[in-house]
């Protein structure tokens, strides 16, 4: 069964690679480029992992972050946030909001494919 | 004036003694008068069935007194002559 | 038997030992040496000791003898006095050294308005009341010496004046003589009362212990001598005729108060408390140290009078006992001792009280005579210090022998103690005027001149005429029935209160209608201005120390205050003092401005030589008349009024502190909203260079990485980094474009032109840029504007709201309306198009840095419009956005050259 992931990043040219990516990997790679829809299409498509990008337009990566761990379904879905942000205060924010992942834009194409397997080998358990 | 550093509590301690040495200074004056008036309540002449006060015992009266108005002014002067001063200049 | 030559030797030698102590004082002083002793609260407490006479030496014991303890009461009214310093002495002192005060009369004329009547009253009091004193002294020591030149059967003091052993008056005429010299010696070397008489100090101080080391050596002597110990002596004194306690209750209170009374009015006590008083601090020395010294003084007077009363023949003079006891038994040592005692007591005290009364005649009674009479005005040339110290040596010489000829007129009758106590019934009229100078500022001076008037006449008939016995001023008949046959005007019981004993009678009346009389005259009189301004001082004498502020200014010329000054304290002090003078006014030189403060302080220098009253009155002269200002009176009648001034002034103070902080406070405020201005500008800078970053990073791995590319794949990801690295470089270029603009370190290029030329230039470079088709619709006609501005920087902004145009539009049919309004002397140019417009919440933020409106897609990092507005406000222009208009709108408003050069930038234009 190939695995499901979304994508929330308003960059067309790093959604781009990280889709290439990931699709070499056998991932089904389903893009927003806007962050007010991504909750609702998480919900309905309770993919293997997400991948937040923190400035968006609309609703911003945190709180996508934040809406999804409310829901008690959504408590352990591995979530994978990557940000051009440079502050520690947000990797902070992050992780008390319940990240399982957090990254800083720019990444080597290796760190951010093994980040990704780690968080959905099976048995690993996140946060 | 003094370079000694104190926790505010002491010094209110401090002031708080001096004014009531002070208070001291000014009521001794009276306290001194009052026993030295005494002698005026003695009788005079043999009166009746009251003997007079005899004259040593007058003068060990008179006298002691004395002594002890003296040593309560010594006694206030070691204990405010300094901050008199100091006062005086501030 | 110690023969009278010997005797008189060794009271020589002892005269020459004062005479050497005194004069090595003065120079030790001159040298500036010695002040450890000279300065010191000893010698102050020892001074103080001058209160002991030769009648407290001789007379306490003649006085126990007659009757009993009341002698100790002399000594219980100072030592009340001193242990109760804080009450009366410290205001004494305070005010005798803020207003340099000479003496007793000095001050009670100052306080009442620096009245020369006043003054002189005060003097004439005290010389009447000091005279009999003085004669008490030289009868002490003449009546001594008798005792050891009388024959062997008349040793024992029994003097009936049948054959006198020596020339009395002869003996007293050298004394006299003797003392003259000393006080004039010591006492007149220099004017400035205030600098102490070092030699007469220390003089007295070993005449102090002096007497106190005979006093105790005759007692130690008869108490373990004679009587064989103390508890001896004790059972002896009660079975002596003095045994029980007999004092009357009104003469133990009275005599107690008279002597405290005494103790501060008397001229010779408040020279040396007061005048000669060095720090304030020693008052509270003597506070125990001087009740100490009374002590000892009265301690053995008791055991002296008993022992000398069982032992010496019926019929000896009491007031001898501390000389006949030891010569009775053969101890001629010690009776030299005894003697050299009561000398050091009876000469020291005629020498302070003569430098005292001195002062006070040469102060108020000579000078004040001698400036009225031939020497018409002060600023005549010729020095007034020797006029001053002429006449204050008269003036010794005048109260001594007003002293010898009082003892050969009375004849040496009477017992010490008797006059002692008249005499303090005299100066003690001066403690109400005093006590209400100091205390309460209601007191007037025609309350004073009443007081002591009724006062002193009282005593004079009550105390002093009685004094002299039956029939010698006053007649029998009068004692007996009254003045003039009034019964209730008889001497001894007045207004029908007889019965009394006469001393107690004589203070009640004397002092309680003093009091009445200075209180009610106060009360109904009214004050001069002087007055009320001394008054105000002397009684919150601890509130301002400041001197008073008395004469208005430059009426006198600094010359003519030079000379008198000159005269009176001597051309090198007065010169040092109007230089002083002239560095506080801050003037480098010549001579001070003749401010009100310098006037009254040069007044403070000359009182202290010549006595507030003299002093004032040859100021005035020179100044022109006692001038009290205004401002002044206003001062001294309405202390409130500082008061609130003051605290007005403090809350001028807190509001400008609380203006302070509240200024801080905002700059504070800014600061931190700059720190976090430039926080979030470096996260936003961060942000933007880390996102085309990362696809330039992500894609060179792939094309390093990834094998079996496509080679339209490997096209497409080149293209994508070629592109996100322009991206880079554009921001990295608006960057330092802003950062250029914002610090002003960009230098505009003035140049003239057309604004047509500018928007033909922007729209053919916009349109270039090829991002998107837009239409742009221009009307020509009204752009024909003349610009004197940097024109390149005004393209780039027209380029940059192209551009935005181009991107942002959301229509189907792109248009850009440019309209431009030229009004009087400034330009505006809108850029409207027919997109969907910005948010109203969104638009105040487009200007600022790395806003990008939210839903409008675009790779811009947002710093276009935070440039624009930059450049415009640097062309000192506006760009703002239209809220009115149908799409997006901007309105560029610019500044237009001058009418006058319009015309000329026109024709420029249209040649061009």
């Amino acid at each position: 069964m190939t695995k499901h992931v979304v994508l929330v990043e308003d960059e067309t040219n790093i959604a781009e690679a990280i889709r290439f990516l990931l699709g070499r990997e056998g991932w089904r790679v389903e893009t927003l480029a806007n962050g007010n829809a991504a909750v609702e299409v998480i919900r309905k498509a309770r993919p293997d992992l997400v991948m937040l990008d923190v400035m968006l337009p609309g609703k911003s990566g945190f709180e996508i972050l934040k809406e999804l761990r409310a829901d008690a379904g959504f408590a352990d879905m591995p979530i994978l946030m990557l940000t051009a942000r440079g502050h520690a205060r947000d990797r902070e924010m992050a992780e008390l909001a319940g990240v399982s992942r957090f990254m800083t834009k720019p990444f080597s194409n290796a760190e951010m494919l093994d980040a990704v397997r780690e968080l959905t080998a099976p048995g690993s358990l996140t946060a | 004036m003094t370079g000694r550093k104190a926790s505010p509590l002491f010094l209110e301690r401090r002031s708080y003694r001096f004014r009531r040495m002070m208070d001291a200074v000014r009521l001794l004056p009276l306290l001194v008068l009052a026993f030295w008036m005494v002698p005026l309540l003695w009788p005079v002449q043999d009166a009746g069935d009251v003997a007079a006060v005899s004259m040593s015992h007058a003068v060990r009266y008179i006298f002691g007194v004395w002594l002890g108005a003296i040593a309560l002014a010594f006694f206030l002067w070691r204990r405010t002559a300094r901050q008199i001063v100091q006062e005086a200049k501030s | 038997m110690v023969s009278l030559n010997q005797l008189i030797a060794v009271c020589l030698l002892y005269v020459v030992g004062l005479f050497i102590v005194a004069f090595a004082a003065e120079r030790a002083a001159i040298r500036g040496r010695g002040d450890w002793l000279l300065r010191s609260p000893l010698v102050y407490t020892l001074s103080l000791s001058i209160y002991c006479t030769g009648w407290t030496f001789y007379g306490a014991v003649g006085y126990a003898a007659r009757s009993g303890l009341e002698y100790v009461t002399i000594y219980l009214g100072p030592s009340l006095v001193m242990i109760g310093w804080w009450w009366l002495l410290r205001r004494l002192v305070r005010i005798g050294r803020s207003h340099r005060v000479t003496s007793v009369a000095d001050l009670i004329s100052s306080r009442y308005g620096k009245s020369n009547l006043l003054a002189i009253l005060v003097t004439v009091m005290a010389v009447i009341g000091v005279t009999p004193y003085i004669a008490l002294q030289l009868q002490s020591v003449t009546l001594s010496l008798s005792i050891f030149a009388a024959p062997a059967g008349v040793a024992n003091g029994v003097l009936d004046g049948r054959a006198e052993p020596i020339n009395t008056a002869q003996a007293a005429f050298w004394i006299a003589i003797g003392l003259a010299l000393f006080t004039v010696l010591f006492g007149t070397r220099n004017l400035n009362v205030n600098e102490r008489h070092h030699g007469v100090v220390i003089a007295i101080a070993v005449e102090a212990v002096v007497k106190l080391l005979a006093l105790i050596a005759v007692g130690v002597f008869v108490v373990w001598g004679l009587a064989g110990g103390v508890t001896e002596a004790m059972t002896r004194i009660d079975q002596s005729a003095i045994g029980t306690w007999q004092v009357d209750g009104g003469r133990w209170a009275a005599l107690t108060f008279l002597a405290a009374a005494a103790f501060v009015c008397l001229p010779r006590m408040f020279q040396v408390m007061v005048v000669e008083n060095d720090e304030e601090r020693h008052l509270q020395t003597a506070s125990w140290a001087f009740p100490l010294y009374l002590m000892m003084m009265s301690l053995f007077v008791v055991p002296i009078a008993v022992v000398g009363l069982d032992l010496l023949p019926a019929g000896s003079n009491p007031d001898l006992f501390v000389l006949s006891l030891p010569l009775s038994q053969g101890h001629n040592t010690l009776a030299m001792f005894a003697f050299l005692g009561g000398f050091s007591s009876a000469t020291s005290m005629v020498i302070v009280a003569t430098l005292a009364l001195s002062t006070m005649v040469s102060n108020h009674i000579v000078m004040p005579i001698w400036l009225a009479l031939g020497q018409t005005s002060v600023q005549q040339s010729g020095d007034v210090r020797h006029v001053v110290i002429l006449s204050r040596r008269v003036s010794i010489l005048f109260i001594i022998s007003l002293g010898y000829f009082y003892y050969r007129a009375s004849g040496g009758s009477g017992a010490l103690a008797a006059i002692g106590t008249i005499s303090f019934g005299g100066v003690a009229q001066f403690l109400p005027v005093l006590l209400g100078g100091i205390f309460w500022r209601g007191a007037t001076r025609m309350g004073a001149l009443w007081g002591l008037g009724i006062g002193f006449g009282l005593w004079v008939f009550t105390m002093l005429l009685p004094s002299f016995g039956p029939d010698a001023v006053l007649s029998a008949a009068t004692l007996e029935q009254g003045l003039f046959g009034i019964g209730w005007l008889r001497p001894q019981a007045l207004f029908g209160v007889g019965g009394l004993d006469p001393t107690v009678h004589a203070v009640v009346w004397s002092l309680s209608l003093n009091t009445l009389a200075f209180i009610l005259v106060s009360l109904f009189s009214f004050p001069s201005p002087v007055e009320r301004l001394q008054g105000a001082q002397f009684v919150n004498i601890f509130d301002h120390s400041s001197p008073a502020r008395g004469w208005t200014a430059s009426v006198a010329a600094s010359e003519d205050l030079m000379i008198m000054a000159q005269r009176i304290l001597g051309a090198a002090e007065a010169q040092a003092f109007f230089r002083a003078q002239a560095q506080l006014q801050e003037k480098s030189e010549g001579l001070p401005e003749p401010t009100p403060a310098f006037v009254q302080a040069l007044e403070r220098e000359l009182a202290a030589s010549v006595g507030a009253a003299t002093a004032h009155a040859m100021v005035s002269q020179l100044v022109g008349g006692a001038s009290v200002s205004v401002q002044d009176l206003l001062a001294v009648a309405d202390e409130s009024a500082q008061m609130l001034e003051y605290s007005s002034q403090l809350e001028v103070k807190s509001r400008e502190l609380s203006d302070t902080a509240e200024k801080l406070r905002r700059a504070n405020d800014k600061l931190t909203q700059l720190s976090h201005q430039k926080d979030s500008f470096l996260s936003q800078v961060s942000h933007e260079l880390r996102t085309p970053m990362t696809s330039i990073r992500s894609f060179s791995e792939i094309l390093r990485d990834a094998e079996a590319l496509s080679p339209q794949e490997k096209t497409r990801y080149a293209s994508i980094i070629h592109s996100e690295t322009i991206r880079l470089t554009r921001l990295l270029d608006d960057l330092l474009d802003l950062s250029v603009l914002e610090n002003g370190e960009v230098t505009l290029n003035q140049q003239r032109g057309s604004l047509r030329d500018v928007l033909d230039l922007a729209v053919t470079t916009g349109q270039a840029a090829n991002i998107r088709e837009i239409k742009i619709d221009r009307d020509r006609d009204s752009e024909d504007v003349a610009l004197e501005t940097d024109l390149d920087r005004l393209s780039q902004v027209f380029i940059n709201l192209i551009t935005n145009a181009q991107k942002y539009c959301v229509s189907d049919a792109p248009c850009l309306a440019v309209r431009v309004h030229a009004s009087g002397s400034t330009v505006a140019v809108d850029f409207i198009d027919n997109g969907a417009g910005i948010d109203a919440d969104a638009r105040d933020l487009i200007f600022e840095k790395f806003t990008r409106v939210a839903g409008q897609g675009g790779e811009g990092a947002g710093l276009g419009l935070a440039i624009c507005r930059e450049i415009i406000t640097r062309l000192r222009g506006e760009i703002s956005y239209l809220p009115d208009s149908p799409g997006t709108g901007f309105r560029v408003t610019l500044p237009t050259p001058q009418p006058g050069k319009l015309q000329e930038l026109n024709r420029f234009a249209a040649s061009a």
